[in-house]
């Protein structure tokens, strides 16, 4: 059984998760793109007579159902069958995180970082909540995130959508080379 | 239900981000410091499979299970693309997550990380408050 808990190599997580385009799309011409179900949550609940947030959101309700289903496949990939082991990272990724003490252990995410009791940290703020800000605000800005621009607009050669992939690996290059090591730090 | 197809495509898509990683806080930092090919491995085959298969269903004029034509995604310019995209690149690095991986990682049992979506719904929202003041 130990295949089933381990890690799956790039060249089948890449393949499934590109598959996913051409099947929404023969699904009923569905298209791919996640930051979407946050502007539907918000048209849903907080609709405030936001212009951005005055749609028919029951109409692309496909949505809330397709990031329903991710969040049981992040419990069965990351719960249910669980890699026993540390993910395996390169040794040069592992000093640069061990020179912040964070722990390198079982797990996809650091636990002693993002735990309910790091909120009263500024660390863990600025990491989990202007970190989570900031995912939404620069996803709708952009009308699109790494599954509607990165994947799906890609794909479809979007020229547009190739802008947007260079200006967020750009943003997330910058960021962690100037600026996280300093909040890693605190 | 007309929809539950889709949650079982979700759960297919959610177990391959998270059975390959890309939900991992620490694989993402290793992906923008370069250290390992494992992300790019992702995206290089991603992005490929998905153009290929998609480019195969307009050549042959391929139809929706339930018999429409084929509505191919674009994408249009605006310069929110560069400005929001950059944005977004920022809150990737410190969350390890972009929007997918939120829920993914909510699913794998970091409860926290319900703060951080909800701080993403706090962002869209704060955008949709705010647009008319922001260059487009």
């Amino acid at each position: 059984m130990d295949f089933l808990l381990a890690p799956w190599p790039w060249y089948v997580a890449g393949p499934t998760i590109g598959l996913t385009v051409p099947l929404l799309l023969l699904m009923g011409n569905k298209k791919l793109g996640i930051s979407s179900t946050l502007r539907q949550i918000c048209a849903a609940c907080v609709p405030a007579r936001i212009p951005l947030f005055q749609y028919d959101w029951k109409k692309d309700s496909w949505n809330l159902f397709f990031v329903g289903g991710v969040l049981v496949g992040g419990f069965i990939g990351g719960a249910v069958l669980a890699n026993p082991k540390p993910v395996a990272l390169s040794a040069s990724t592992m000093a640069y995180i061990a020179q912040f003490n964070i722990a390198h252990e079982t797990g996809l995410m650091p636990a002693s970082l993002f735990a309910w009791q790091e909120l009263a940290t500024v660390k863990g703020w600025l990491l989990m909540v202007l970190g989570g800000f900031l995912v939404g605000f620069g996803t709708r800005y952009a009308r699109g995130c790494t599954s509607g621009h990165g994947i799906t607009g890609l794909s479809a050669l979007q020229w547009p959508s190739l802008l947007a992939t260079c200006s967020f690996f750009l943003g997330g290059i910058l960021f962690s080379r100037y600026i996280l090591p300093f909040i890693l730090a605190l | 239900m007309k929809n539950s197809k889709y949650a079982l495509v979700g759960m297919v898509f959610g177990l391959a981000l998270t059975k390959g990683e890309a939900i991992s806080w620490y694989r993402i930092q290793e992906m923008f410091r370069f250290e390992s090919f494992h992300m790019f491995g992702i995206f290089m085959t991603a992005i490929p499979t998905g153009a290929l298969t998609l480019w195969l269903l307009r050549k042959t004029n391929a139809k929706t299970f339930e018999g429409e034509a084929l509505v191919v995604p674009q994408k249009k310019y605006h310069h929110g693309i560069i400005i929001g995209s950059l944005i977004f690149g920022f809150g990737w690095a410190l969350t390890g997550a972009c929007p997918g991986p939120l829920y993914a990682q909510i699913g794998a049992g970091f409860s926290v990380v319900i703060v951080s979506l909800l701080a993403a719904l706090a962002g869209t929202w704060t955008f949709g408050r705010f647009q008319r003041f922001l260059p487009d």
